[in-house]
């Protein structure tokens, strides 16, 4: 039965991925203008004189025909996509949309998915001592503060960060991942470099999130509290440690858990803002450089990634939510 | 026979606004070796207070603002949290009203015996403890290899069951019991009685019963303490309590259930509601729904008398002699 289940998701999720393939080669043919065009429209303005037509053909054998038949053009990008081929960049002419990605994502996965953990971990920590003792003054303190935190900006909390400890204290570098002046490798001077340049962004990322978490966990310890199963285990004498870990904190965290797993997933598509306020490395910044330049392979190429990244994270933390509430594998 | 639980002037007040409600007030009773005391009482008459305040498991607002809760001459009310957490379970234990929601969803049957026989014996290895939980679910009749299912796998009777085996798991010398066979049908309500029964002589625990179900503790109780408005009106051996009720209430309260073992007659409900705690009636609280007051009834307010093995609040019976 559990084997038919386990099927049954992975179809449903490998339906949904065809979908977002088809999606994503469809949607940017649909909008107006196409990478040929830009890059032809581009020379002639440049040149001034019109581009000669075997130039427009090997621009066309590089980024598509417009012209094409939609059929044969959905081939030939299913045939790319089978070898790891997302195109080439038109602004980084001509380097591989997928050489690009690769090199962007270690970056965003060591800084946002290192913060979006350690988010998660402090505030559903802060969360269910907060919400264990509601209205105890830890609570009334940090519980108002934390609402007050998640309602600021954050690229203003992020843009406050860079001017206060990058330009007046001159703590932390104003931008980029690594120091450039040294060899990218495994050096000791090198890690440092990265750490140095990581720590601020990574800051404020864990400033602007981890209310969201505690919020959360919070109300749901209150309502957990509440309930039976936990009046018992006090009756029973065990550690207060215990029931509130074992009894209350591990019944409040099954909501918790679903937008943990979705903001994991959301980890590939990199912090947007944070990235382009401290320059960093990573998919958000190439989405945004592509976004303003208007790289359409490498905007694909992007989308394509963020799209199956999130899928997984929903197929993992399906499979994960059964593991984790055993009511579920009932009704399954 | 030594008393367990020696219960003094038990007052518990919710102190939310301006005025505290009081929802127990000077309850006193006794509780012997092996004895089954039945509370029963309509809804708001304090009977879930006392229970929470019996076992110090009450939150707030709730308090405890007066009384003395004697455990073999040591006072549950004065102790500290550390103190009272090592006589949990082991000397006091509880049956919740409903076992679907007294047992953690998340964690096996087995799990939730084990941590609490492993809480309370530091010598007991993690494999003896499962063994153990297996044989307490045997004792109410539960196969042992139930003892890897998670709450929700078993039925309604069986939660219930596995709960009470639950409360036994330390060898308590007291359980309280919170109307453990309300969420279950009658078939598995007498099932659990007789279990419950049986498992008091085979292991001579006391037992203090909550319900509203007059009828059914009149079956399995000693001892009745019949509450109203937060206080005990009545209170003695089931047998007297039932054959002859004094106070005007409890009669009310027997006459309105049909009898279990005799011929079905007449049932006559209370009339009027249970008083409003936060603005108790003047003198006795049921006189306004009470067919035999008579003057004075609603500005004195009757005390706790004793009439041969029996005690009633009533001012029918104004210095512990029968009326008749």
């Amino acid at each position: 039965m559990r084997l038919a289940f386990l099927a049954r998701r992975l179809g449903f999720y490998l339906a949904a991925a065809a979908a977002a393939i088809g999606l994503n080669f469809l949607l940017p043919r649909l909008m107006p203008g196409d990478p040929s065009s830009a890059i032809v429209e581009e020379l002639e303005r440049v040149s001034g004189q019109q581009v000669p037509a075997e130039t427009l053909m090997s621009i066309r054998a590089i980024f598509g025909n417009p012209h094409a038949n939609l059929a044969q053009q959905f081939a030939d990008y299913l045939r790319q996509l089978s070898h790891g081929d997302l195109g080439v960049s038109v602004v980084n002419f001509p380097v591989p949309v997928a050489d690009l990605v690769w090199q962007a994502l270690p970056w965003t996965l060591l800084l946002v998915g290192t913060t979006t953990i350690t988010a998660f971990a402090i505030g559903t920590l802060l969360g269910v001592v907060a919400g264990w003792k509601a209205g105890s003054r830890f609570d009334a303190i940090l519980t108002p503060f934390t609402t007050f935190l998640s309602s600021v900006p954050y690229f203003w909390v992020a843009l406050l960060a860079l001017w206060i400890f990058g330009f007046v204290l001159g703590w932390t570098p104003l931008s980029g991942g690594y120091d450039a002046d040294l060899p990218q490798g495994f050096s000791f001077a090198y890690a440092v470099s990265v750490l140095h340049h990581g720590v601020l962004p990574a800051a404020t990322i864990v400033f602007s999130a981890f209310g969201g978490w505690l919020l959360g966990m919070r109300n749901m310890t209150v309502t957990t509290v509440r309930e039976d199963y936990v009046l018992l285990a006090q009756a029973k004498g065990l550690s207060p440690k215990r029931v509130m870990f074992r009894y209350a904190a591990r019944n409040a965290m099954l909501p918790s858990f679903t937008g943990f797993a979705m903001a994991l997933g959301g980890v590939v598509g990199g912090a947007l803002l944070t990235e382009i306020v401290f320059s960093y490395p990573g998919i958000g910044y190439l989405l945004y450089e592509s976004l303003q330049k208007r790289d359409y392979p490498m905007m694909q190429g992007v989308f394509l990634l963020i799209t199956l990244a999130v899928l997984l994270a929903n197929l993992v933390a399906d499979l994960a939510y059964v593991l984790l509430d055993p009511r579920i594998r009932a009704n399954r | 026979m030594s008393a367990v639980l020696v219960v003094e002037g038990l007052t518990v007040d919710y102190v939310t606004g301006a005025e505290p409600v009081r929802a127990c007030d000077d309850v006193s009773f006794e509780l012997r070796r092996g004895e089954i005391l039945g509370v029963a009482g309509e809804s708001g008459s304090g009977k879930s207070t006392l229970i929470t305040a019996l076992t110090r498991l009450q939150r707030p607002p709730a308090v405890t603002t007066a009384g003395r809760i004697e455990f073999h001459g040591t006072d549950l009310v004065a102790l500290g949290p550390d103190d009272l957490r090592k006589l949990r379970w082991t000397s006091l234990a509880i049956v919740l009203q409903s076992a679907m929601d007294a047992l953690n969803p998340v964690m096996r049957v087995g799990a939730q015996f084990v941590d609490v026989l492993r809480a309370h014996d530091k010598t007991l290895s993690r494999k003896d403890a499962w063994t153990r939980a297996a044989e307490l679910l045997g004792m109410v009749g539960i196969s042992a290899d139930r003892v890897r299912s998670y709450p929700h796998e078993l039925s309604g009777g069986m939660r219930q069951r596995a709960s009470i085996a639950l409360a036994l798991a330390c060898g308590p010398e007291l359980v309280v019991m919170d109307e453990p066979t309300t969420a279950v049908d009658v078939v598995m309500q007498r099932q659990i009685l007789a279990q419950v029964l049986r498992l008091r002589r085979e292991l001579g625990f006391a037992v203090v019963f909550v319900t509203h179900d007059l009828s059914l503790l009149l079956e399995l109780a000693d001892r009745i303490a019949i509450m109203y408005g937060g206080r005990i009106v009545e209170i003695g051996t089931a047998e007297s309590l039932y054959g002859k009720p004094r106070h005007p209430y409890t009669r009310g309260l027997r006459d309105s259930f049909p009898p279990l073992r005799s011929p079905l007659r007449k049932l006559n409900g209370i009339p009027g509601s249970p008083p409003d705690l936060r603005n108790p009636p003047p003198g006795c609280p049921f006189h306004p729904r009470c067919a035999d007051r008579f003057d004075g009834c609603d500005e004195q307010r009757p005390e706790l008398l004793t009439i041969e093995d029996h005690a009633v609040a009533c001012r029918l019976y104004p210095s512990g002699e029968d009326q008749s």
